[in-house]
């Protein structure tokens, strides 16, 4: 199997844990769409070093872009985004979702569930229960 | 040397929000240690199988001479927990900052957002 097909098919699969196996439904939370736009940015950044200073080099038939083996990375273009090649962006999407729906699942089920998260430091206690 | 230093700019552009955002993640290590587990393992398998079947490799040059079991350099086995970590820091920031709920909230908890004791 390629890297595409495996990235749709883990993609596929983490979005049916989260909705329908662990009943986490984190896809129907804003807060975690804008935890993931973050996490997002901060992806394009790293992965792009990794990618683009070629730590990590991909096999030309592996996935939908121009491998390593055959040119360069480029920036954009060539079945890559930010250098790196858009499969990792499926990957990096259904392990941030899998992590973070188990996270939320084990809280639930009575796993530490506390201490809970907040308020940030520039907030008093007093202020964030008002 | 590269992927090292990427690794320290993803734990330390993070970390700090356990102690800014006040994310209480540390204190809640074992549910941490528990998610990285279950959730980065099938993910590191995906990893250990496509550079089996040589879809990426690394380049020895760019990496500390630490080779794992599977041909997993350490960095490579260091990234599952360490992203992991930095996502559900992040995710407890954005809680934190606006309060949820998002699903693990002890029932009464939702509407009176009061919290007992643990689970």
């Amino acid at each position: 199997m390629s890297y595409t097909l495996i990235a749709v098919v883990a993609v596929a699969a983490v979005i049916v844990v989260d909705l329908a196996v662990l009943r986490t439904r984190l896809l129907l939370r804003a807060d975690f769409w804008i935890a993931y736009a973050i996490m997002f940015f901060f992806q394009l950044l790293t992965n792009g070093v990794l990618t683009g200073r070629e730590v990590v080099q991909y096999a030309d038939d592996s996935f939908l872009g121009v491998g390593n083996d055959v040119a360069e990375p480029v920036f954009i273009g060539s079945g890559r985004l930010f250098f790196a090649p858009v499969e990792d962006l499926l990957f990096g999407f259904a392990m941030i979702l899998l992590i973070l729906a188990v996270w939320i699942w084990l809280g639930r089920r009575g796993l530490q569930r506390t201490p809970t998260s907040g308020p940030p430091r520039w907030q008093t206690p007093i202020e964030a229960a008002e | 040397m590269t992927y090292l230093i990427v690794l320290t700019f993803i734990l330390l552009g993070s970390a700090w929000l356990e102690w800014g955002l006040r994310t209480r993640v540390l204190r809640r290590w074992r549910r941490l240690l528990l998610a990285l587990l279950i959730g980065g393992a099938p993910f590191l398998l995906w990893d250990i199988y496509a550079v089996a079947a040589g879809h990426w490799w690394f380049d020895s040059e760019q990496l500390s001479s630490v080779m794992l079991p599977f041909g997993i350099p350490l960095e490579e086995f260091l990234f599952f927990p360490i992203v992991g970590f930095a996502g559900i820091l992040t995710l407890e920031a954005v809680r934190s900052v606006r309060g949820g709920p998002m699903g693990d909230e002890p029932v009464a908890a939702v509407s009176a957002k009061s919290d007992g004791a643990d689970g």
